[in-house]
């Protein structure tokens, strides 16, 4: 099987505090950690599976600039057979649908049997993949956490609400957005993308990939971002300053006066 | 301005919740008209849940096919696609459905998609002003949306509070003609229902909760040793079963368990808005964080900035102090 995983190189969210800069247009990003989109980590592994199973090869693309190369550069360390960069001034500030739009021309350059994405990055708009298919006009299935090969189909599992999961039988070619803990990425250390610190990652642009220009960037973006803000704050938690020892006093006080102690 | 539709999911003859923070969603798009209801289903549940909306909704369409049985959101999506006008507003509650549905309707429809939305701030000739969050709660924005050729606007669950208005007598239109052929590459099987787990965290009155802050696998055993003194129970939120060092139904959140605790103590719980879903009842919420930025402080009603490794064994200890002076 053909796989193709879309993975963006985002801020660590679990590493970083995220604050606002000065002109609070934008994150103060000069001391963030960047790591690779974290679903799209479990994306990746759960293609290398898919592939050491039934056969094939995966291959991950990303949009963005040469800081990007360092999460393919992992994800290679990780057993993907190969990595692509997209990379283009034209693609700057592109929304969503221009993001899906880029994809949809590296897809049409290849033949993948499967397409998959992380459910959503940072921004949290869950959005790509959904695009992709219905451009693609593949079927399409979200929030994926699990996966079998059947009769040149797929069988897939989606997290529902209150933990159930709905299963549903998809077609092949189709694009699945992958939920977290669909499996357990394999640890990629300094040594294995040492290993792989020669492997060549092309760089693909626009006229490469014959993107219409005009359906990108930031003149087609029909959605964008206007500024970053800080919400007024609700009354928000009555805040313990004291030491950890008082401060567990006094939490211990409030868990019995709720009736907490049994 | 063009039409505003809400799509409302329903089961069994009856509509989700979303359907009234959805009106009032659309109501700030829209102040002067009532926004369109649609819902797609089959049968006489269909039926019910268009009438059950007459009250409120000055049109309801109803879009049935036998296809549409299941609301499989490639199916919907077909469906929706062939029947709303062009330029058209469209409200989905952005849940799995909304989030299995949405993106691509959005493409299909040829117009713009805005994805968890939390609050509209105004409407400009064909310019929205939408606020969002990124970087699970850690940073809000502004987000413009050119809605010149419509717009597919996912509403998060809970944003909008649902508002009083007198009953007025709507209309249902059967829309169902003008669904073409559906057929889907991508099948409904069956839904598989949560495993139950070994300990049922919805029956605790206490709860100590832990987050990505635990860190490893071993040091859960911090948080076990806090609830046996207690007399609490352990739960988690996601990160903390995606790194499988506790059973998904300890889980805490939308795509978990929904809790009613008495006091419910987040240890390392950065409070994104898919957890707080899962709780419920106003519990006593103690924040325990060493991000003095974690949105949990915002919703918690006490909060202390520390390490949940040290500040978990220190209260422990305090707990069994206590214990122990009282048994005397």
């Amino acid at each position: 099987m053909e796989i193709l995983v879309c993975a963006r190189r985002v801020p660590d969210t679990s590493e970083n505090e995220i604050e606002l800069n000065a002109a609070a247009n934008d994150i103060e990003r000069d001391d963030l950690v960047y790591s690779v989109n974290e679903p799209d980590n479990y994306a990746v592994e759960e293609a290398l599976q898919i592939r050491d199973r039934v056969g094939g090869n995966v291959t991950v693309v990303t949009i963005g600039g040469e800081d990007d190369e360092e999460i393919l550069r992992r994800e290679l360390a990780m057993g993907a057979n190969q990595a692509v960069l997209v990379s283009d001034d034209a693609f700057a500030e592109s929304d969503g649908k221009g993001i899906a739009t880029i994809l949809k021309s590296f897809v049409q350059k290849g033949h993948y049997d499967l397409i998959l994405t992380g459910v959503q990055a940072d921004d949290g708009a869950a959005q790509v993949g959904g695009m992709l298919a219905a451009m693609l006009d593949y079927p399409f299935a979200s929030l994926v956490n699990a996966i079998a090969v059947e009769d040149g189909k797929l069988k897939v599992s989606r997290e529902i609400e209150g933990g159930n999961r709905e299963i549903n039988q998809i077609d092949l070619p189709c694009v699945l957005s992958i939920q977290t803990g669909i499996n357990e990425p394999r640890y990629v250390g300094m040594r294995g993308i040492r290993q792989v610190a020669s492997v060549s990652i092309p760089t693909l642009g626009a006229s490469d990939l014959g993107v219409d220009q005009s359906a990108v960037g930031q003149a087609a973006a029909k959605v964008s971002r206007i500024d970053y803000f800080v919400p007024a704050l609700s009354k928000g938690a009555e805040m313990l300053h004291g030491s950890r020892e008082a401060n567990a006093d006094r939490v211990l006080e409030l868990v019995a006066a709720k009736g907490g102690l049994k | 301005m063009a039409r505003t539709f809400i799509y409302i999911a329903h089961r069994n003859g009856v509509v989700d919740d979303s359907a009234a923070e959805l009106t009032v969603a659309a109501r700030k798009i829209d102040p002067t008209t009532s926004p369109t209801a649609i819902l797609a289903g089959w049968g006489a549940d269909l039926d019910a849940a268009c009438d059950s909306l007459r009250s409120s909704c000055a049109e309801i369409w109803k879009v049935g096919a036998e296809a549409l049985i299941y609301p499989n959101a490639e199916i919907v999506r077909q469906a929706l696609a062939s029947v709303l006008p062009c330029n058209s507003i469209v409200l989905v509650q952005h849940d799995h459905f909304g989030i299995d549905l949405s993106p691509g309707l959005s493409i299909k429809l040829n117009s713009a998609f805005v994805s968890d939305v939390l609050g509209i701030e105004s409407v400009v000739g064909d310019s929205l002003k939408l606020i969002r969050q990124e970087f699970g709660g850690q940073a809000s924005t502004h987000v413009r949306c050119n809605i010149s050729s419509g717009a597919v606007i996912n509403i998060r669950p809970g944003a909008f509070k649902p508002e009083q208005s007198a009953p007025i007598s709507g209309t249902v239109v059967d829309k169902s003609s003008a669904v073409g052929s559906l057929s889907a590459r991508r099948r409904y099987i069956e839904t598989i229902a949560a495993e139950s787990g070994d300990v049922d965290i919805t029956k605790h009155s206490v709860l100590v909760s832990i987050g990505r802050g635990i860190q490893e696998k071993d040091n859960v055993a911090l948080a076990e040793d806090l609830a046996e003194a207690l007399g609490a129970a352990v739960s988690c939120s996601r990160p903390v079963v995606d790194a499988k060092w506790m059973e998904k139904s300890r889980q805490v959140g939308s795509s978990g368990k929904t809790v009613k605790p008495k006091v419910y103590l987040a240890c390392g719980i950065s409070g994104a808005f898919q957890h707080l879903a899962g709780l419920k009842g106003n519990p006593f919420l103690i924040a325990i964080n060493k991000n003095p930025k974690a949105p949990i402080f915002q919703v918690a009603d006490v909060g202390v900035v520390d390490d949940v490794l040290e500040f978990l064994p220190e209260l422990t200890n305090k707990v069994r102090e206590l214990r122990g002076v009282a048994a005397k």
